[in-house]
């Protein structure tokens, strides 16, 4: 509970504020001493958290100040020895968010939606998935046989519409739901069709998207192998921090062996609507990708070769 | 050596000192994904009644990775007194788990000299937790850098100022916030994001200038490897302690690119060019999980790889040891109950060892825990007299994506343990109008009044 003296502080600043604020000087909830939460057609929004909640402060705009340059959880005041009750909802809900990016699946609408056909692991629950971190790496036999059904698809789609014969695509496209379905989710939509329509125009042959479900990041081998392709491309989910549930990493293989390591991936990761938009990754998929077609490598190899 | 339990109407045989040990263990991810877990509550309880009954001398004379093999089981038995062993070597472990419960801090102290690490690991599987709580909270071995840390009645913190691309004034802004609650008396602790020698450098001088200007007495760390910490020092960086991320076999210890040598080379450069008093100059960090998530755990099971760990640790006399088993994975440790039965063992297998223990009762957003869990296990490991816990901003820690204690859990802590930082930092707190009668005042929790 503030007192007087607080309260009368918070009159002073809030109207020093309000001044400053119709010159367009200071943020609209500067010196806004709770996080407050904003009701928007009768729905509570989640309390903000950008601003200082501390009541006690000796220079508010210093501690403003500070949380313009980390976005650690500072500032936040406490009740007792206690954090006051909106900064601890919302750490909870950023958990939350964070935990079921993890645990929850991408959903039948989503994969409907997108026209991604699922191929499945040897991880079949998500508590396999954690629990035996190789099963995520392998693809089960029914998912095998998926993949190359699709596969063969692929080819007779290419005859269709370029009337020449291909036996295999040069680049295939897997969507792995990893650490975080929600990066799935928030990326995919706006990543994929840009990604898809720059390879073809640019005279790449691609596959059809697809994706794995419980899937690693060196599941990406195994498909490569499977289907004799020049390039994978695995879009997977990264694990989230309570920052964002939403990351997304891009891991680029040249021609996977059982001998391959990490070493040999090209990675793009941070791709989020608050790191590298999805669009502007995607770009740079396309470029990337012509690069290793040329180069015929990735990874370490390939930063040597463009230096 | 008898290796066959009946229970009820089932036998249990057994084939080895390490399969009982793993077998004894609570359920642990780790070991089931080893696939060195009991198979059955009823095997987990065989395992334990085997084990009670081994001696002393039978877990030293078949040590699980043997000693031509392994630097961490030849620093184990090259540091074992002798003296000590040879008058407990016939106790069993169920006598030694009722010796420790029975008897002094300090004789459980001079009874640790002469044990080996899996010896500590096989009584420590041997007691539900509030034993290990109990046992834990009288042993005591206070460890000093500049300041002391461990005395009686006092519990300190590492401010863990990080920043997700090291931005000096986003680490100072944290750091300032955590000191207005009482944390970092332990020490400020920085990990890095680019591990070399300039940037690891650039950020303790910066911490010092400002430890200076307000006369603060603690020790700083940045976390980056050893060896790049060496060679900040080569740059003129100031040194309190140095940090290193250490493991329980030779294999792991390979993987951090870490030797007894070096670490001894670490010390010694501590002692010879450092800046603070000593004599404890090294600050490890250790968690159950970490050989098996390298590949390097030699098919030992995860807490008895813990127990080596201190073993190999104790060799150093570091100034500060601290355990993040809850860091590691959900493939080691799963889910809330798992964590906090660890932490609590770890927290009384570094105390028997003789070393300065802390925890972080951490979680990552990958396993099946939450904040209440780590609240639970922070509140455990204080009453078993842990010496110092983290302390991040709101739990979270942007930079390493994971949570733990936060500044607001140290200072609570305090007030319902009645503890109170270490006698310097605590005058410092009295002198800046933070702290009165050990509980905070109206002035702490803002980070600007180191304003001027």
């Amino acid at each position: 509970m503030a007192n007087y003296q607080n309260d009368m502080e918070r009159m002073i600043v809030e109207s020093v504020l309000a001044e400053l604020r119709k010159s367009g000087a200071a943020p609209a909830a500067y010196g806004n001493t709770t996080a407050g939460s904003v009701i928007e057609d009768g729905v509570i929004n989640l309390p903000d958290v950008d601003h200082p909640t501390l009541t006690n402060a000796k220079n508010y705009a210093a501690v403003e100040a500070m949380k313009q340059v980390t976005t650690a959880r500072i500032g936040l005041g406490r009740c007792g020895t206690r954090q006051r009750t909106d900064t601890w909802l919302r750490f909870q809900a950023d958990h939350a968010a964070a935990m079921d990016a993890v645990f929850l699946d991408v959903s039948d609408d989503f994969l409907k939606k997108n026209n991604l056909e699922t191929i499945t692991t040897r991880a079949t629950t998500k508590d396999d998935f954690l629990r035996e971190p190789n099963w995520g790496t392998q693809l089960s036999e029914e998912g095998v046989k998926k993949l190359h059904e699709i596969c063969k698809q692929d080819t007779q789609i290419h005859e269709q519409r370029f009337h020449s014969t291909i036996t295999k695509v040069q680049v295939q496209i897997i969507i792995s739901d990893g650490l975080s379905s929600r990066a799935i989710e928030a990326n995919i939509p706006e990543i994929l069709p840009p990604l898809v329509q720059g390879l073809e125009a640019a005279g790449v042959t691609v596959g059809t998207p697809v994706f794995v479900k419980n899937g690693r990041v060196r599941v990406m081998d195994q498909v490569g192998m499977e289907l004799g392709c020049d390039v994978v491309l695995n879009l997977i989910g990264e694990r989230p921090g309570l920052g964002t549930a939403s990351s997304m990493s891009a891991y680029l293989i040249y021609r996977p062996t059982k001998d391959t390591v990490e070493a040999d991936r090209t990675l793009i990761s941070n791709i989020y609507a608050g790191g590298t938009p999805p669009v502007e990754a995607g770009a740079q998929l396309v470029d990337l990708i012509q690069d290793i077609l040329k180069y015929q490598c990735t990874g370490v190899k390939l930063n040597e070769a463009t230096k | 050596m008898k290796l066959k339990a009946k229970m009820y109407n089932r036998t249990f045989e057994f084939h080895s000192v390490a399969e009982v040990l793993a077998k004894a263990n609570e359920v642990k991810a780790g070991d089931t994904w080893q696939g060195i877990a009991a198979e059955s509550q009823s095997e987990r309880v065989a395992a334990r009644l085997v084990l009670s009954r081994m001696t002393l001398e039978d877990i030293y004379e078949n040590p699980v990775i043997p000693y031509e093999k392994d630097e961490v089981t030849r620093v184990i038995y090259d540091d074992l007194n002798q003296y000590v062993y040879n008058e407990f070597k016939g106790y069993t472990l169920g006598e030694l788990r009722e010796y420790i419960l029975a008897h002094t801090g300090d004789e459980v102290l001079r009874l640790g000299r002469g044990m080996t690490s899996e010896a500590i690991a096989g009584v420590a599987k041997l007691m539900s937790n509030l034993d290990l709580v109990a046992a834990s909270a009288k042993i005591r071995q206070p460890a000093r850098c500049n300041t002391t840390i461990g005395l009686p009645g006092r519990i300190s913190y590492r401010n863990q100022p990080n920043h997700t691309t090291d931005d000096v004034n986003g680490i100072m802004a944290s750091m300032k916030e955590g000191f207005t609650y009482g944390s970092g008396d332990a020490v400020i602790g920085i990990n890095p994001v680019e591990d070399n020698p300039e940037n690891t450098a650039y950020l303790l001088k910066t911490v010092h200038e400002f430890m200076e200007e307000w006369k603060i007495p603690t020790q700083a760390c940045v976390l980056a490897h050893v060896t790049t910490q060496m060679k900040a020092q080569e740059l003129g960086a100031p040194i309190d302690v140095f940090f290193q991320s250490i493991a329980g076999t030779q294999a792991t210890n390979d993987a951090f690119g870490i030797t007894k040598d070096l670490l001894e080379n670490a010390r010694e450069a501590c002692r010879q060019g450092g800046n603070s008093l000593g004599p404890n100059f090294m600050y490890f960090e250790t968690g159950q999980g970490s050989e098996v998530s390298l590949e390097g755990d030699e098919g030992i099971d995860e807490m008895t790889l813990e127990a080596r760990t201190y073993g190999f640790g104790r060799h150093f006399q570091p100034f500060m040891v601290n355990n993040v088993s809850g860091f590691i994975g959900p493939e080691t440790i799963y889910d809330g109950r798992e964590v906090v039965r660890a932490d609590i063992e770890d927290l009384f297998m570094g105390k028997v060892h003789g070393l300065p223990m802390g925890i972080a009762p951490c979680y990552t957003n990958h396993m099946r825990c939450d904040q209440n869990d780590q609240e639970n296990g922070t509140m455990l490991c204080a009453m078993a007299g842990s010496f110092y816990f983290m302390g991040v901003p709101g739990g979270d820690d942007i930079m390493l994506n994971y949570q733990d204690t936060t500044y607001h859990d140290d200072a609570s802590i305090r007030e319902i343990l009645g503890l109170r930082p270490t006698p310097e930092f605590e005058k410092w707190m009295e002198d800046m109008g933070l702290m009165e009668d050990g509980r905070l005042t109206e002035i702490a929790g803002d980070p600007s009044i180191f304003e001027k």
